[in-house]
């Protein structure tokens, strides 16, 4: 173990994961001289070449139809786009052909290829660089979908996801690449997809959670301890498949449950979660689901009117305690 | 003077030139038929007229180079080599399609002979052939990739991302413009404000020429010229042939938009009445042996449209599989 941040978490994921598979390459915008916009790939051009690990033209329909035909082609590539916002203008190649490949051909391929994307919001970046997305892609078959809250996490999974034989979008929440914790060092230190983890046993209140969200509900929790409020955190990890076993089990022990979801509202992974809750364990609830969602306004940049738009520790502890006092 | 057919290539290469691009024909119009009778449903665009590209270029490739196309790819897969009748099942929504009835007409695939699909985004297949090139290089595989696709992928970004890519990494791609000068109902001059296709890749500094797309021996000779420039050059190459559909886009477009008189005129340049006739005057063939290879090729897509009818259904168990690994 020793300790790193999120983002040598993930870089060393990628310096692994090259070095254990050669057929494992690294493409996207200002990736190899640059090192990243957020400095994710620093040193990968070093230890591995210019094949490797490749700067690519601003197309990011492009740099994701080029890794999905290289991955058709034998390799196992690991595309950034430089944030989630751009994928926007890829969704063509992620929608209708990274995930339609395997299933409109027959099985007869598949996509060893994994999309790395920073995202989120609270830095100040305005409408167009600050949007939370991962409800596009979790509603979409053919994807796997994986959002780590920790370091450890965002590396263990990472590794799974450029092992794996799908598709994986990895999306990075922008505010986490400073957090630090012990990660493994063991190569062979890996993630499983499709498993959520509970960051934080409690017996109350249920707060179902992903990526930065997490790490706000935890910081709740603390909090809401000292008022006697002991909640349960379930991070999620993996959005697409969703671990609907770990999220079930833990509503039916508590019977009260938060769902915290830095996207809009609107259509949220809020709302998917807490529909497979009523359907589910409808009779265990002791509280209708509270959601604590992203506002569903275009992201304003100035940073007194920005932070109403997340969620913060604040909105949820609120949110749990009106759930455990039954004002809802 | 055109040179010989001899000087080209010796008579067996030439008949099943014929061959092919009969057996394309007659697959064609019995997809209409049996579109008609109900059995395929769908979109379906057939590539009736077109026949010189596909058989030209194919036969210009090696079997080891990736083949990508759009969604008018019937032709361009049997003539790769796709078995007629599973081409048929699929097409049929049959079990034993070709992708198990799970693509249709416009997905078709088959890896065992390097066919690597038909796409059916326009201009989708564009940046997965310059992956599937870097790919080939990365792992030093004596192979090009060919990618096929309409004159309406070239106002599309994929279309400009990709050439620029292409030429960029320097990675082994030929580019196939298949024009045949309408996307849909809009006529090449309405949609693009520089026609000529083979020009618009200067801009990337990418060698292209134009041929005559219904000449299945020029569409040979400049494609076989051209994978063996981008196969020792290890760079992009773009070539354009001009041709013509004689069906509308889809078996739902009644082509009202173009005129008798044009259709008339490209029927006057059918590739296979034209070719059969070349056959005959220089010797090669007489009239009766060609109409032995008709025979021949009906029998094929009889029995290619009998095995489609008596193939089963797919399960509905099946739905679930095939997506993930």
């Amino acid at each position: 173990m020793s300790e790193m941040t999120y983002r040598d978490a993930i870089n060393l994921a990628l310096k692994e994961e090259m070095r254990h598979n050669p057929s494992v390459v690294v493409l996207g915008e200002d990736v190899a001289l640059y090192e990243g916009s957020f400095k994710v790939t620093r040193g990968l051009l070093a230890e591995f070449g210019e094949e490797r690990v490749r700067d690519t033209p601003i197309s990011e329909n492009t740099i994701i139809g080029v890794s999905v035909g290289a991955a058709m082609g034998g390799l196992r590539p690991v595309a950034e786009l430089m944030t989630v916002n751009f994928a926007l203008l890829a969704m063509d190649q992620i929608i209708n052909h990274m995930a339609k490949i395997r299933s409109m051909f027959g099985g007869q391929t598949f996509l060893p290829m994994t999309v790395r994307m920073p995202g989120g919001g609270g830095s100040q970046l305005a409408a167009q660089h600050s949007q939370s997305l991962e409800t596009y892609f979790m509603h979409c078959p053919g994807l796997r979908v994986l959002y780590p809250s920790t370091p450890a996490d965002a590396k263990g999974l990472l590794k799974s996801a450029i092992r794996d034989n799908n598709p994986v979008i990895f999306l990075e929440h922008e505010l986490l690449y400073n957090s630090k914790e012990q990660v493994p060092e063991d190569p062979e230190f890996l993630i499983p997809i499709g498993k959520a983890d509970i960051k934080r046993p409690g017996e109350q209140v249920t707060i179902v959670s992903y990526a930065r969200m997490t790490v706000l509900a935890l910081q709740a929790a603390e909090e809401l301890e000292k008022e006697g409020i002991f909640c349960e955190v379930v991070d999620l990890r993996s959005l697409a498949p969703l671990d609907e076993g770990t999220i079930l089990g833990s509503v039916r022990k508590t019977g009260r449950v938060v769902v915290v979801e830095e996207c809009w509202r609107n259509c949220g992974l809020g709302a998917e979660i807490s529909s497979r809750i009523f359907e589910n364990c409808f009779d265990s609830l002791q509280a209708p689901v509270k959601r604590v969602s992203g506002l569903d306004v275009p992201m304003p940049y100035s940073r007194k009117i920005e932070k109403i738009c997340i969620p913060d520790k604040e909105s949820i502890a609120q949110a749990v305690r009106d759930v455990a006092s039954g004002r809802y | 003077m055109e040179p010989k057919l001899r000087m080209v290539l010796p008579d067996q290469g030439l008949l099943k030139f014929y061959e092919q691009m009969f057996l394309a024909r007659e697959f064609e119009e019995r997809c209409a038929e049996q579109y008609t009778k109900g059995n395929i449903t769908g979109f379906l665009h057939l590539y009736s007229g077109q026949e010189a590209v596909a058989v030209g270029a194919t036969a210009g490739l090696h079997h080891n180079d990736y083949i990508l196309s759009a969604y008018r790819e019937h032709a361009q897969a049997i003539v790769r080599g796709a078995e007629p009748r599973r081409v048929m099942a699929e097409l049929f929504g049959k079990a034993t399609g070709i992708c198990k009835g799970k693509g249709g007409s416009m997905h078709l695939f088959d890896p065992a002979i390097n066919f690597m699909g038909g796409y059916a985004i326009v201009g989708g297949q564009l940046p997965i052939a310059v992956g599937l090139a870097f790919a080939a290089r990365y792992r030093g595989e004596d192979r090009i990739t060919a990618c096929f696709f309409g004159d309406g992928a070239v106002n599309q970004g994929t279309f400009h991302e990709s050439l620029n890519w292409a030429q960029l990494w320097q990675l082994p791609v030929l580019f196939v413009c298949e024009n045949n000068f309408y996307g849909i109902g809009t006529e090449i001059h309405r949609s693009s404000a520089l026609a000529s296709i083979h020009r618009r890749t200067c801009g990337y500094d990418i060698p292209s020429e134009k041929v005559d797309g219904m000449d299945v021996i020029a569409v040979y000779k400049a494609v076989r010229h051209a994978a063996e420039r981008v196969r020792e050059s290890g760079r992009p190459h773009f070539i354009e042939a001009t041709t013509y559909r004689y069906r509308g886009h889809s078996m739902a477009d009644p082509g009202k938009y173009r005129s008798s008189a044009e259709h008339d005129l490209w029927k006057t340049r059918d590739p296979l009445p034209n070719y059969a006739k070349r056959l005959i005057d220089e010797g090669i063939t007489t009239r009766e042996a060609l109409d032995a290879i008709e025979a021949r090729c009906k029998v094929m897509v009889d029995e290619a449209v009998r095995f489609a009818e008596e193939s089963p259904w797919p399960e509905d168990s099946e739905v679930y599989n095939d997506i993930y690994v």
